[in-house]
């Protein structure tokens, strides 16, 4: 191996991931008098927050329906199947409130009401009272939310003069001998230089995995590296077998058509012509649960009432809403259809397909957002100095299935969250305990081998077999035997990344070498997806297990946690849910079955 | 008589041409701009022919695959794919769009991608944007007020002056517009440029802000914000339809209406 040279940065918390959670989390601790650092592999503004449509979900009220975080949590925790943590649910429910307020204060530019409120939509599970009538809870800037939330935080960190560290891209947590993180190890990529953070607190804030799926609403950069890299640091991953179809992804080009587009009238028909939504959930029809809807679309497909010349998708309308509403309301999506689909949405309906959207598993934290790593005395130890927020973590709002607007609010929830964690555990300025030698060894180890990699196979066909393994096996309905050949499949795929090579040898914005590392990251999330799928035999919100077609809460009624060593060997363990709320302000919701 | 060199890195070569895959029926060529920091050759145009039939509609696909199936070592941002991160901004066919935006069949011909003009390139079709983003902080892009929130809600504020807005916010920094424009080109080291104008607009016509007077003070300058000549090349090539022209015009108008 070359010696690589290193360029030490010390600071009290470095963010990793300048998304929604991010960004929130730096601006926290920067105004809370932390030395912090955000490093990110692309421009904070890049980050995939920016493709959020629909809205951001917080009990306002503002349109009047007696709404209140109580509602919020009851649908949050029907959403997640049961499999939600209460105790988060709540503390992300009530915070949900201030939080909305506060980025309004910031400056994000939401659509308004008549008397000047922020602007509410309908969303699918959201209701009022308990399920007896459809809420307005999605606070919306038009159909470009994430984006104005983005922008937005970033403009606040630029105001607080944060330190950002812009295209530097993560490598691997830094470890001590205690099970410490005491840093991380990053790549600038404009020249090649290797830089190695030191930091009482490590927050990954990487965003999800979409892209172990061949068809995804995701953006290309979404290849979950925090999860990887927790991972390789010998840390479990959580219910990562639950993976969100989104039911409105463009047919064939997989990107998506918000949810709100329902919310504002929209509703699907098969080649029948038929509403079928009204047969698979009488009350809420379109804005049924996602994992609900999506199932309904399958089984359409899967029972010859797809439309198209293979009878392989479904329509989405909205002829028939008011242009103006259109205009006001959904002028992105109206834009992408034109664009994606040739389809002018004031005359014609979208084709479209349930399509990978959101991962519900991740890092487990508590709500602090600190990293847990079960053990045999205590199913909630703390890793000590890490931290893990937004589409990376598994807190676990979302449960088996998260409803649509819950993620921006958990960004937002749970980066202020940790914020006030780190603000309030890390003493601003303290000395660093060393890094010991061997952390930095194997992690530049790990990128050495991936660089001179000088295999047959291009990081493009390995990622393309892992994709299509995934999207046939870990599919919206899952089977004992599709999963068992999706196991023994993605083992062999996984082989594969022995004989990839790596052509372009230079340092300096080297995408082939990243994109091979990136693959690395996915390949690791997509071995531990598809097993623990494998092991749930029940089913309960996005796992729909076609030979264990019930929920289970005798047996089921737990988080899977699971750990993967060098050779991909897992460990498998379970953590129970949490039922308990975390005040006495609101009673615990029993399960009972799920019906829309 | 004085003899003339150009500057180093200026003149383009021919390069390697990679055919097009056998039995392809449909077929189109993309002449990409290459040109890497490691060695002191001059940057060069390669060409790669690729199977329509085998590749999504827009330009964005085209790179994607040419870099899976051709040559790993093509360099570009992207993240998205859908025009809304404004990773892919580069000159395609001698405009400036996104590459995710920009259907191949728009295209006559072959296809020449460069990368943002007069930007310096750090590889390939990646620009340094590192000053244009230093120049999007000087204009202090956030909200101002002197007066506090109010405490359990939101700034108030009407449809009407939300609507304002539109047309400025949903800008997604790709800076197509700024360096299609020739006096960015040539001032662009003072001369803020209309993406940066554009920001400067949406924080002016916010209703919730309170610092107007102020941010036009900062704009009063002849290079910050004279140095736009209504060249419009901003609004021909914004790929998301915003107008920055229309933006600066509109602080020109606000500073003529305070003196
Ligand atoms: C099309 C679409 C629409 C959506 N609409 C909604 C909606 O309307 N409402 C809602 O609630 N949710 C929505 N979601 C979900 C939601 O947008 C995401 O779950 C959420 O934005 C994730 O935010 P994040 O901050 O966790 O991660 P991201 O925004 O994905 O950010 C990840 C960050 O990590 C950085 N990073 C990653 N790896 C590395 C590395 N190795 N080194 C350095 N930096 C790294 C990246 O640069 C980036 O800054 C939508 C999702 C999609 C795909
Ligand atoms: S105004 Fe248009 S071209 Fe200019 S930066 Fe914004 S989106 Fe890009
Ligand atoms: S990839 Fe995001 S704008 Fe093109």
């Amino acid at each position: 191996m070359p010696s690589y040279e290193i360029t030490d940065h010390y600071f009290d918390v470095v963010v990793v991931g300048a998304g929604g959670a991010g960004l929130r989390a730096t601006l926290g601790m920067v105004t809370s008098g932390l030395k912090t650092a955000c490093v990110t592999k692309v421009f904070p503004t890049r980050s995939h927050t920016v493709a959020a449509q629909g809205g951001i979900g917080a009990a306002l009220d503002n349109m009047g329906q007696g709404d209140n975080w109580r509602y919020h949590m009851y649908d949050t925790v029907k959403g997640s199947d049961w499999l939600g943590d209460q105790d988060a649910i709540e503390y992300m429910c009530r915070n949900a409130i201030p939080s909305v307020i506060e980025l309004e204060h910031y400056g994000v530019p939401f659509s308004r009401t008549d008397s000047g409120k922020i602007f509410q939509r309908p969303f699918g599970g959201h209701t009022v009272d308990y399920g007896k009538s459809q809420a307005r809870r999605a606070c919306a800037a038009a159909d470009r939310t994430g984006h104005a939330i983005l922008h937005t935080l970033y403009q606040q960190c630029l105001k607080h003069d944060a330190e950002f560290f812009i295209e530097y891209y993560a490598l691997d947590l830094l470890m001590d001998d205690d099970g410490v993180c005491r840093g991380m190890l990053a790549l600038k990529l404009d020249d090649g230089t290797l830089h190695r953070f030191n930091a009482h607190r490590v927050v990954l804030a990487t965003g999800g995995y979409g892209r172990v799926y061949f068809s995804c609403t995701s953006a290309h950069t979404c290849t979950g590296d925090g999860n990887a890299m927790a991972l390789r640091a010998g840390l479990p991953l959580q219910d990562m077998e639950f993976v969100q179809f989104h039911p409105t992804g463009v047919y064939g080009a997989g990107v998506l058509i918000t949810e709100g587009a329902r919310g504002e009238g929209g509703y699907m028909t098969n080649s029948e012509g038929e509403r079928f939504m009204e047969r698979y959930a009488p009350t809420s029809k379109d804005l049924a649960s996602r994992d609900v809807v999506s199932r309904a679309m399958t089984v359409e497909i899967n029972e010859g009432r797809g439309v198209g010349p293979n009878k392989d998708h479904i329509l989405l309308h909205l002829e028939h809403v008011d242009p103006a509403t259109l205009h006001e309301r959904l002028p992105g999506i109206t834009e992408t259809a034109r664009i994606f689909c040739g389809v002018d949405i004031t005359q014609q309906p979208i084709p479209v397909l349930p399509t990978v959207h959101y991962n519900m598993g991740g890092i487990p934290t508590n709500y602090h957002g600190e990293v847990l790593s079960p053990n045999k005395s205590d199913q909630n130890a703390v890793v000590p100095g890490l931290m893990a927020i937004g589409e990376a973590a598994c807190v676990s709002v979302h449960g088996a299935n998260r409803l649509g607007t819950n993620s921006l609010l958990d960004i937002v929830v749970f980066g202020r969250a940790a914020a006030y964690r780190a603000a309030e555990t890390v003493q601003a300025g303290a000395t660093h305990a060393p890094i010991p030698a061997k952390a930095t060894e194997k992690a530049l180890q790990r990128l050495d081998h991936i660089r001179q990699a000088k295999g047959k196979s291009t990081t493009a066909e390995v990622r393309l077999q892992m994709q299509h393994a995934m999207q046939r096996h870990a599919a919206v309905f899952r089977s004992s035997q599709s999963l068992t050949e999706g196991v023994e499949k993605m083992d062999n795929v996984s082989a594969g990344m022995q004989d990839i090579g790596v052509q372009d040898q230079s340092l300096i914005w080297n995408t082939d070498l990243i994109e091979a590392l990136e693959l690395d990251n996915l390949m690791s999330q997509a071995l531990v997806t598809m097993r623990s799928a494998e092991h749930r035999t029940e089913s309960r919100g996005a796992h729909a297990h076609e030979d264990f077609p019930d929920r289970d809460d005798k047996d089921w009624m737990k988080h899977t946690v699971m750990w993967l060593d060098e050779n991909n060997k897992s460990r498998i363990d379970y953590r129970s849910v949490i039922l308990n709320t975390l005040t006495n302000e609101v009673e615990s919701i029993p399960p009972v079955a799920r019906v829309y | 008589m004085a003899e003339f060199t150009l500057p180093k890195h200026s003149k383009v070569q021919k390069g390697k041409i990679h055919p097009s895959p056998e039995g392809a029926e449909r077929t189109k060529t993309f002449n990409i701009y290459r040109w890497s920091p490691d060695d002191e050759d001059n940057p060069r145009m390669d060409s790669y022919t690729i199977d329509l039939d085998e590749c999504g509609p827009m330009v964005l696909d085209a790179l994607i695959k040419i870099k899976g199936e051709q040559d790993q070592t093509v360099t570009f941002r992207r993240s998205c794919r859908e025009g809304i991160c404004g990773s892919c901004s580069m000159n395609v066919d001698g405009t400036n769009t996104l590459a995710c935006l920009k259907p191949i069949d728009e295209v006559k011909g072959d296809v020449t991608i460069t990368p943002l003009p007069h930007m310096p390139v750090i590889k390939d079709l990646v620009p340094d944007l590192s000053h244009a983003y230093a120049q999007l902080q000087s204009i202090e892009p956030w909200l101002k007020t002197d007066t506090p929130a109010p405490e359990n809600g939101e700034r108030l504020q009407t449809p009407k002056e939300r609507e304002e807005l539109d047309g400025m916010w949903e800008c997604v920094l790709c800076f197509s517009c700024s360096t299609a424009c020739p006096s960015y080109w040539w001032n662009g080291d003072k001369y803020l440029g209309p993406a940066v104008l554009l920001q400067a607009y949406r924080w002016i016509a916010d209703s919730r802000d309170e610092s107007t007077g102020e941010r036009l003070d900062a704009l009063e300058d002849p290079f910050r914000l004279y140095r736009c000549h209504t060249i419009m090349n901003c609004t021909k090539t914004c790929p998301k339809g915003l107008n920055p022209g229309k933006a600066i015009a509109n602080i020109k108008k606000l500073q003529l209406e305070r003196h």
